[in-house]
């Protein structure tokens, strides 16, 4: 077991060097002298030199590279050509609330998703399972902003139980953080309820044809325990999969939710660093989305031999 | 041969079926699957249920555990009765508490029966935390005894692991613990020995026996295997067609049956004594394998490993128009050998001659010549035809590849389906539309339109019923005799082999034990592996076909044997 962690982690440092290569090369492969676009239009030669120098432009590329990496590596992510502050302050300062908004969309998501296709899956073909089938088509279909604005227009102006728009750190207590990322979290989660929900019944509908199934229903165990205990801890795997491919892609793809709920998370801090051209900022970015794919994959790899035993490399 | 002769008509009725009448969900109307079943067993019991595939014999059991697939298939008349209580009737809550207690199943593939995601201990303990009131520890304690009963070794480590951890007969042996720990009165098993080896199959039939006796169980058993049920009925019970056509206690089935189909059960059942062999079509060998060795794994990466030897030391050769079994148990390597000679894996060490040519070590481009000397017949025919293919287009494949022209192919094609018996406009048709006979005979056409010097049947019949398989067999047959063909036949059945093969050779453990004439090897074995397995095979001293015990005349017939 623990060799088999070993392996998976030595296993991610060759996808991040990849990683790290190519967006080394995006801004020195960029047309132009980088130095002139970090400069702006209105440098003089001479500050073009600085910056080169500054920058290591002037050594062989591979320099350049070991270079880069070593800041890199020890947390060094550079500094932000908008407003001359540490890239990896500004990520630090932006991370909060798109890591609780993600870890609570998909919380919502897997309680309301598993037990609904749990229950799709096991009342196969009736009313229930289409009612969830029909949710899961308007889930997918849906656009994100127009759930937002919707649940806005019902919670924050109609009922007034929560405020419009903004965000309160955890540290703030507990009421003022829920009362601000509940509606955003519920928005990003319709889909990602579809999604799971969607998942879960195709992997149940196949375990419940299984002999196992069958002989749990012969020793007289309750439906409950068939279905939950049986059959859902073998249907885990591409219901994980898929749990974890969705936080990953909540933490790099929010940029619409937060928009809408006016919260200053990385979302937001990319985009106005895309508009911006802050590209130190950008490959930060990019690095740290990757990273988070790599773990967030490696944590599902090593859960699923958690969930089923034969799957102990 | 001893067969029961018990009296149970003292004992209590535990099972009670009264025209049972099973159809499919909402379709009253429809043909029944099951029509008028009458069926009693009596406590201490065992009553055979034998019938072919789709003769009702698996949804009979189903309905008395009230397990018929919801949806699919209902009770639609007919009553159930176990002890006193009506199952046809019965609500969910009442149902899951007689099950375990009182009505208990086993079934036949015990890899897919156990959940593979939970130790086998706590499987076995379940049922124990769902009937009973038991504090955990007692549970436990109670779970490791019945864990001994069944005689598993070690039950501490075997309550901890998982089933893939596990052996087929373990995995079956746990199956019997979880089903007999509350002492039910009525066992099911439905199939239980199909899926093991036979030496396992002794075993796992010696236990249900014991435990039965132990505990006065009564015990409804169903297979399609005679040989199991001359080991160990008391009374059967003969299924087709939805319907129970002939009842008797064992030995007046087996000597006097009544009904036409029982007979032609009975009489399907190939007989243990090897056919003579024939001579060879002529005396060049096809094929010769000299020391095959096949050894997976090994090597590794970072640290060498030892690797799983598969085949060591395989020596044969056969001439054309001779048959050579090749008889084992599971992973005794005798697939593996008929991978090799084909290819579909590439042997480690040896020689493999086909026509004279050692093809062992040819690449694939140069082994693609030599591949139409070679053909294959799988075991499933569900899944070794092309489900989206016409049987026309899988039988010209082949020899389109080898530059046959369309037209040519397509009327060889309409040939060989008359040789397999089958209708010419079935090649027009896809491999669903048939019966797992007629795909068999597909699959062997499909082989044979290659015109191979080499026919390779990999457990060709295994998965067929038996009247069925008597006609592959007589197919096969046919086809050698007709194009002097040399077949490899592949088997773990020994009465299989005994049908089929000039020459026998058994494997165990990747190596060659015992090889020679089919009637040497299977009637005067010399190697002790060779007389285990024989010893092994259900119901060996009973002659089905002649409805008399092997080795008495049919004068003293009907006396204790």
């Amino acid at each position: 077991m623990f060799s088999y962690i070993l392996k998976r982690i030595l296993a991610t440092i060759p996808v991040m060097a990849i990683v790290a290569v190519f967006v080394f090369l995006l801004l020195r492969l960029t047309p132009g002298d980088p130095a002139a676009i970090l400069a702006g239009d209105a440098a003089t030669p001479a500050q073009l030199e600085r910056i080169r120098d500054r920058l290591g432009l002037n050594d062989p590329l591979h320099i350049q590279f070991f270079t880069w990496i070593g800041q890199m590596l020890h947390g060094d992510l550079g500094t932000s050509l908008i407003s001359s502050t540490p890239v990896a302050g500004m990520i630090g300062d932006r991370i909060g609330p798109t890591i609780s908004i993600a870890i609570m969309t998909i919380i919502i998501s897997v309680l309301l998703a598993v037990p609904m296709g749990v229950i799709a899956a096991w009342r196969h073909r009736t009313w229930v399972d289409f009612l969830v089938m029909s949710f899961s088509v308007l889930g997918f279909s849906v656009p994100v902003f127009v759930i937002g604005y919707i649940l806005i227009q019902i919670f924050a102006i109609e009922l007034r139980w929560v405020p419009v728009q903004g965000y309160a750190p955890l540290s703030d207590g507990i009421g003022p953080f829920m009362t601000r990322a509940i509606l955003p979290s519920l928005t990003l989660a319709t889909i990602y309820v579809a999604l799971i929900a969607r998942m879960t019944r195709a992997s149940m509908l196949e375990v419940l044809g299984e002999d196992y199934v069958r002989t749990a229903r012969a020793k007289g165990v309750r439906e409950n325990v068939v279905l939950f205990r049986h059959a859902l801890r073998n249907a885990a795997v591409p219901i994980l999969t898929i749990i974890g491919t969705g936080f990953a892609l909540l933490i790099s793809g929010v940029v619409v939710t937060e928009s809408v709920f006016n919260i200053p998370g990385i979302g937001r801090l990319t985009v106005d660093a895309i508009l911006a051209r802050d590209y130190p900022v950008i490959q930060a970015m990019i690095l740290f989305t990757a990273g988070i794919y790599v773990f967030v994959n490696l944590i599902v790899d090593v859960s699923y031999s958690f969930f089923d035993p034969r799957i102990r490399y | 041969m001893q067969l029961s002769s018990r009296d149970f008509s003292n004992a209590h009725r535990v099972l009670k079926i009264r025209g049972l009448k099973v159809g499919l969900t909402g379709r009253p109307n429809a043909a029944a699957v099951l029509n008028g079943i009458d069926l009693d067993i009596r406590a201490g019991e065992t009553h055979c249920l034998v019938g072919e595939s789709g003769s009702g014999k698996s949804v009979t059991s189903l309905a008395v555990m009230g397990l018929l697939p919801k949806g699919a298939l209902e009770v639609q008349g007919g009553a159930i009765d176990v002890e006193g209580f009506e199952i046809t009737t019965a609500t969910h809550s009442q149902m899951r508490e007689l099950r375990a207690r009182r009505i208990a199943m086993i079934f036949q593939e015990p890899m897919t029966a156990l959940n593979p995601v939970l130790r086998v201990g706590e499987q076995i303990e379940e049922v124990l935390n769902m009937h009973t009131d038991l504090s955990q520890a007692e549970a436990k304690k109670r779970t490791l005894d019945i864990m001994e009963q069944v005689h598993l070794p070690d039950v501490e480590r075997i309550y901890k692991s998982y089933p893939h951890q596990l052996s087929g007969g373990q995995r079956q042996r746990i199956m019997i613990a979880m089903a007999l720990v509350l002492d039910p009165h009525l066992l099911i098993a439905d199939e239980p020995t199909t899926a093991l080896d036979v030496t396992t199959q002794l075993q796992i039939l010696k236990l249900i026996a014991e435990m039965q006796e132990r505990k006065g169980t009564a015990l409804l058993f169903i297979t399609h295997d005679m040989g199991v049920v001359a080991e160990i009925a008391d009374t059967v019970s003969v299924m087709q067609n939805g319907r129970i056509v002939e009842k008797a206690p064992i030995r007046e089935l087996l000597t006097d049956p009544k009904e036409d189909y029982t007979k032609k059960l009975l009489t399907a059942v190939p007989n243990l004594a090897p056919r003579p062999a024939r001579a060879p079509a002529s005396a060049k060998e096809v094929l010769e394998v000299q020391d095959l060795e096949m050894v997976y794994g090994g090597g590794g990466f970072l640290k060498r490993s030892g690797g799983v030897t598969a085949a060591q030391d395989v020596s044969f050769a056969i001439a054309p128009g001779r048959t050579l079994g090749i008889v084992g148990e599971s992973g005794s390597g005798k697939s593996t050998v008929a991978r090799c000679i084909i290819r579909l894996i590439d042997p480690t060490g040896g020689r493999v001659n086909v026509a004279g040519t050692d093809i062992s070590t040819l690449s694939r481009r140069q082994l693609q010549p030599h591949r139409k000397h070679l053909q294959i017949v799988f075991q499933d025919p569900y899944r070794s035809l092309n489900p989206r293919w016409t049987v026309a287009r899988s039988l010209c494949e082949g020899p389109i590849n080898f530059g046959t022209s369309k037209a040519e192919a397509m009327e060889h094609a309409a040939e060989l389906m008359e040789l397999v018996d089958l209708p010419r406009d079935a090649l027009k048709r896809y491999p669903h539309q048939f019966s797992g006979g007629q795909r068999q005979r597909i699959a062997i056409a499909r082989a044979v339109a290659m015109k191979p010097d080499l026919l390779i049947a990999d457990e060709a019949v295994s998965a067929l019923d038996v009247s069925v398989q008597a006609q592959v067999l007589d197919l096969l047959d046919d086809v050698q005799e007709r194009f002097g063909i040399a077949m490899l036949f592949i088997t773990h059945d020994l009465r299989v082999a005994a049908q089929i093969c000039d020459e026998v050779l058994v494997m165990q453990k990747g190596r060659v034990v015992e090889h020679g004439p089919a009637g040497d090897v299977l009637q005067n074995p010399h190697d002790p592996y060779t007389r285990n397995l024989i010893e092994a095979a259900p119901g060996r001293q009973w002659d089905f076909a002649n409805f008399r015990a092997l080795g008495t005349s049919p004068l003293n017939e009907g006396a204790p044997a």
